[in-house]
């Protein structure tokens, strides 16, 4: 039984083909006979449904356990689940944690998009007070599903 | 989301998009209530949605207070 309904997946599948290369959808999840977590087996559903209905594959999904893969954990800088990092050319440290539903879901499609262009579409402006920094900022931007 | 697309022009920016409901204790921590709260580097706040140039300004703002 899919997540997405019909209508939703012709959207994804829509959306998708404005893909300008390929995106990693890495996701850190508690896997096997471990309790998973409350929605980390229907985020792992979610993405792969997902990546289904990207062009040629452009869009994959690795999955990690994150307790079992520290290698990984370490690498993505992970600190709770369900996580998943929109990886391009590049992991640019782009996260969601939580399912992406609701407002969260367009934003990870737009982003996936975003992504696969390796261009942020921000203003010169904002680039160039962007280049300046020198620092470590972490946003962090809470949502609800609605 | 603008704070994603902010990460793509920094190897120094990090950002998290997080579903509070599924993270009560830091939903408390941060003290959601309304959303979309952003927090940068754990001490500004920001309530509501944000425009480019407010976000900018207030990550500068962080890093130079």
């Amino acid at each position: 039984m899919p997540l997405l309904n019909d209508k939703i997946q012709a959207e994804v599948r829509q959306a998708l083909q404005n893909m300008a290369g390929p995106v990693k959808l890495v996701m850190f999840t508690q896997a096997s006979n471990a309790l998973e977590c409350e929605m980390c087996s229907e985020t792992r559903a979610l993405v792969e449904e997902i990546a289904a209905l990207s062009p040629a594959g452009r869009l994959t999904v690795e999955v990690h356990d994150f307790l079992d893969d520290k290698a990984a954990t370490e690498q993505y800088k992970v600190d709770k689940i369900p996580a998943i990092a929109v990886v391009g050319a590049q992991d640019y440290g782009i996260r969601f944690y939580g399912i992406p539903s609701g407002y969260e879901f367009s934003s990870l499609m737009d982003d996936i998009v975003t992504v696969s262009k390796a261009e942020s579409g921000l203003s010169a402006a904002t680039k160039a007070a962007v280049a300046k920094i020198n620092r470590p900022v972490h946003i962090q931007v809470y949502v609800t599903p609605t | 989301m603008l704070a994603h697309r902010l990460a793509m022009e920094s190897e120094w920016i990090t950002a998290d998009m997080v579903e509070a409901t599924e993270f009560p204790h830091l939903a408390n921590k941060y003290e959601v209530y309304g959303v979309p709260r952003t927090v940068i580097n754990e001490t500004i706040h920001i309530e509501g949605a944000v425009p480019e140039q407010v976000l900018v300004n207030k990550m500068i703002e962080v890093l130079d207070p």
